[in-house]
């Protein structure tokens, strides 16, 4: 099976000695719905950051759709289109501009890129905000924004960290539908997220990372029947072990 | 990236640039061409006819190669080293270029066009109000000369205002460089007087200013004199250029002063 990213023995220390990753080895099958979790300050943002070409490596080898970032960083960073935790684009700029313009780093001409733009827009529900200031848009349209802006070049990896940070919780099943759209046309997805429940009931695969090493790796039933106790699958189960499971194998950060 | 996929990545971020300072252009525009009129007005005009001439012309028509040349290098830099700063810093938006598959030098030269053509802009309305003030009797080798050293003075600051940009840690590390170390430098560089009006010992310090060698090849497009050749003007540029092609150029690719 194809492998959309690839970490080997990945390491990351900051520049004030804080240790961020310790060795991480990771591999996200291409197509699927990929979940990484972890406390924060677990090396999740360090892992995405490196992967996407906003954070240096200490060592360690990544690939992207077999393509190293070191050796083929072009080609690689082509691949993948990235939601941020934070907010990252000029409040002065207009929705469209901002998505438009994203493309056009891809090479995408403004004559393409716009028509593109004005399709994601509509279908993440901004129409009608489209040629607003950025800064008029509520936080939920922000990170719709952020997620039109990562799929105008349409990439075949798609980074989520955090991105339904702050959102209500309709909106934030309108934006988990239209991801698992997105995976159903082929597209891989990472994400990371505090909403276990969620992302329990999304993603094929699962990795919790821990002070900077994973703990726990492989498909979702694996991991929680191995490290679950199963008492709750037994009587009508609807989720929710994924929290046990994450809180048993990371209470020690707490 | 193909060559037409780096010239529309190159396109974009000077179209966004040009269009930003078009948006807020009485931050951008006026406030030069404002300075630049009352230079004109008090050393020319008022000054001017006290002093006399200087290099066998006017003072007012001596000053008007520096003034331009002030209003050029100062915008240049101001421009690249503000706007990669506030995308670093404030918005983050350099964030969206960092992840794109845009080379490095794509990324330089996107970002210092933008400076560069502010450059220009504010020192072709600078050069306009000072045919007001008095007469130019330029020549078409001259305008030719001039354009030249116009554009790689604007060359030379967009990328000395970049490695601020992308050097700096703060407001204050924008601010300091353009004040303490940019503006004496060009008042210092034979704006307002020639070097051979100088003591001697000064003359030496003044050939060991970058900003010396700009204004005089810029000199001598306009008036056929200068201080000094306009072929070592041009050396001294062309080594400016080059040198600073390579600090932004380690910068970007490494992440220096960018990434974690």
């Amino acid at each position: 099976m194809e492998t959309a990213l690839s970490i080997h023995d990945l390491k990351k220390t900051y520049g004030n000695g804080v240790v961020a990753l310790k060795g991480v080895s990771l591999e996200v099958p291409a197509g699927d719905f990929f979940a990484l979790l972890g406390p924060n300050g677990a090396g999740k943002t360090t892992i995405i950051g490196i992967s996407t070409g906003l954070v240096n490596k200490t060592s360690g080898i990544v690939s992207v759709f077999g393509h190293n970032i070191d050796e083929d960083p072009e080609i690689a960073k082509a691949q993948i289109g990235l939601v941020g935790q934070e907010i990252n684009f000029n409040p002065f700029e207009k929705p469209l501009d901002i998505v438009v313009n994203q493309g056009g780093y891809y090479g995408i001409p403004r004559k393409e890129a716009a028509p593109r733009a004005e399709k994601l827009l509509e279908e993440l529900g901004l129409g009608a905000k489209m040629n607003d200031r950025a800064m008029a848009l509520s936080g939920g349209m922000k990170r719709r924004l952020m997620i039109a802006r990562a799929l105008i070049h349409r990439p075949r990896f798609l980074v989520l960290d955090e991105p339904t940070a702050g959102v209500d919780v309709e909106l934030r099943r309108g934006m988990w539908d239209y991801l698992r759209t997105l995976t159903t046309s082929g597209v891989t997805i990472l994400l990371t997220t505090h909403y276990l429940e969620e992302a329990e009931q999304l993603c094929k695969h699962v990795a919790i990372i821990n002070k900077g090493e994973i703990v726990a790796k492989g498909t979702m039933e694996a991991i929680l029947s191995a490290h679950g106790d199963g008492s709750n699958k037994e009587a009508g189960y609807k989720g929710g072990l994924l929290e046990e499971v994450f809180l048993k194998l990371t209470s020690n950060s707490v | 990236m193909t060559g037409l996929q780096m010239w529309i990545s190159f396109y974009t971020m000077l179209r966004k640039d040009v269009v930003r300072m078009f948006r807020i252009w009485v931050q951008t525009f006026l406030p030069s061409v404002m300075t630049s009129m009352l230079y004109f007005l008090v050393f020319g005009t008022v000054l001017g006819s006290r002093i006399g001439s200087m290099q066998g012309v006017n003072y007012m028509t001596f000053v008007v190669p520096g003034l331009v040349m002030l209003a050029i290098v100062m915008n240049a830099y101001s421009n690249t080293s503000f706007t990669f700063f506030q995308s670093k810093f404030f918005a983050r938006s350099i964030e969206e270029i960092l992840v794109s598959p845009t080379p490095p030098w794509v990324m330089i030269a996107g970002f210092i066009a933008g400076g560069v053509v502010r450059g220009m802009i504010v020192g072709t309305l600078v050069m306009c109000i000072a045919l007001f003030f008095t007469h130019i009797p330029l020549t078409l080798g001259g305008v030719t000369i001039i354009f030249s050293f116009a554009l790689l003075s604007a060359l030379v600051f967009a990328l000395a205002g970049l490695v601020n940009g992308i050097y700096a840690k703060s407001i204050d590390g924008i601010n300091i460089v353009p004040t303490f170390v940019l503006t004496p430098l060009v008042y210092l560089g034979g704006v307002f007087y020639s070097v051979h009006s100088l003591p001697t010992w000064w003359q030496t310090i003044t050939y060991m200013n970058p900003l010396f060698y700009l204004i005089n090849g810029f000199r001598w497009g306009f008036l056929g004199t200068s201080d000094i050749s306009p072929l070592l003007s041009a050396s001294v540029l062309a080594t400016l250029i080059a040198t600073l092609v390579g600090i932004n150029w380690y910068f970007i690719r490494t992440g220096l002063g960018l990434k974690q």
